[in-house]
């Protein structure tokens, strides 16, 4: 049984919580934030925020029930996702190149783990 | 003679190209959602009320995992912080003219690539602009949540669970460039990294759940690299070369 508000109540609060924060500065502050720490800390944050978010959350990524098989998997789809990366390839590729990864390995490791 | 060049047209024509890659990263997140057990309207109506990726990815996942009014806010407020410093850069760079309602209205589209591209601009960004700017990618953004959501059951169950790494693929592709041409970024990725696996893996810090996670890893590893590598103020922020809805 779902429970819809609660739900509903997470995703008004998610909402509100991303709108006050992209209208705030646009709306309030007409001047740039001198505080040098400040400035720094937020330019760090989203870098901070990713790399925690994908590691190592990607490795238990590709399967509702995690196995030896999807970790290996998961991990093959991650070198790739890191390879072109580091090759400034763009969102779209990486995300393309991750996904075929893991699915050709799934295919190849079928009939390792049966 | 004072007609801007950054008409709607061409927002909407700079906007395709984001466009085409939240398609296929909000699949990814519609996949998740329904996966998780969520109807496709309710996918659908965080994607088109936050329009974000990390964050809202963080929010659902909390909302599968049961957790806290307070935490879904604190890790919303935490992951989305970065468009204050985007919004803030984008007062100084619109019209003069941009009513107080175009703010209010203009300032829930900003994400990472809307915003690389607005600043990107040489003249003053006009409301027009921005407005094409941004329904391109959020019409992208609501179609591909739909797409995600509705297709999965179509989809092989190795195609589904292949899918599911699409979305990290995407925020490598975000990290892993800026962090190959800036030290200080490098530093903040392999911190933040081990600090995570740290409380994946240990016992005691492996109790806490992963919103307060990703909460004191941004924070700690944050604050840690702004003490030790401040960015001055004429020098380009590392945020520019990344892109992420």
């Amino acid at each position: 049984m779902i429970d819809y508000t609660r739900i509903l109540l997470s995703i008004a609060v998610m909402a509100v919580v991303t709108y006050v924060i992209r209208v705030s500065p646009l709306a309030i502050f007409k001047k740039k934030i001198q505080n040098r720490f400040i400035r720094s800390f937020l330019a760090y944050v989203p870098y901070a925020v990713l790399a925690a978010m994908t590691f190592p959350a990607i490795l238990f990524s590709t399967a509702e029930a995690v196995t030896m098989q999807s970790v290996l998997c998961a991990s093959i789809g991650m070198v790739v996702a890191l390879l072109l990366a580091y090759k400034d390839k763009g969102l779209l590729t990486v995300a393309v190149g991750s996904t075929a990864a893991v699915f050709l390995m799934e295919q190849i490791t079928r009939f390792i783990f049966v | 003679m004072e007609q801007s060049t950054l008409t709607f047209q061409k927002g909407l024509k700079d906007g395709m190209p984001i466009c085409l890659g939240y398609l296929s990263v909000s699949f990814a997140f519609g996949i998740l959602a329904t996966q998780g057990g969520l109807p496709v309207w309710v996918a659908l109506l965080i994607s088109m009320t936050n329009l974000t990726s990390a964050g809202q990815v963080a929010g659902t996942q909390l909302i599968l995992t049961g957790g806290m009014y307070i935490e879904i806010a604190i890790t919303t407020f935490i992951i989305n912080i970065r468009y204050m410093l985007m919004s803030l850069s984008l007062s100084q760079k619109v019209e003069a003219k941009m009513t107080n309602l175009q703010r209010w209205i203009l300032a829930f589209g900003i994400t990472d690539e809307i915003f690389a591209v607005a600043s990107q601009q040489k003249e003053e960004v006009s409301a027009k602009y921005l407005s094409g700017l941004i329904v391109t990618p959020y019409v992208g953004w609501a179609l591909g949540t739909f797409l995600g959501a509705t297709a999965a059951g179509l989809l092989p169950m190795s195609l589904r669970d292949a899918l599911g790494i699409a979305i990290y693929g995407m925020f490598i592709a975000i990290i892993i460039p800026p962090a190959r041409k800036a030290r200080p970024v490098a530093v903040v990725v392999v911190l933040s990294i081990a600090l995570s696996c740290a409380f994946k893996w240990l016992p005691l810090l492996n109790q806490i759940s992963s919103g307060w996670v990703i909460i004191i890893c941004a924070v700690l590893v944050s604050a840690y690299a702004a003490a030790r590598y401040p960015i001055d103020e004429e020098a380009p922020e590392p945020e520019k070369a990344g892109g992420e809805a």
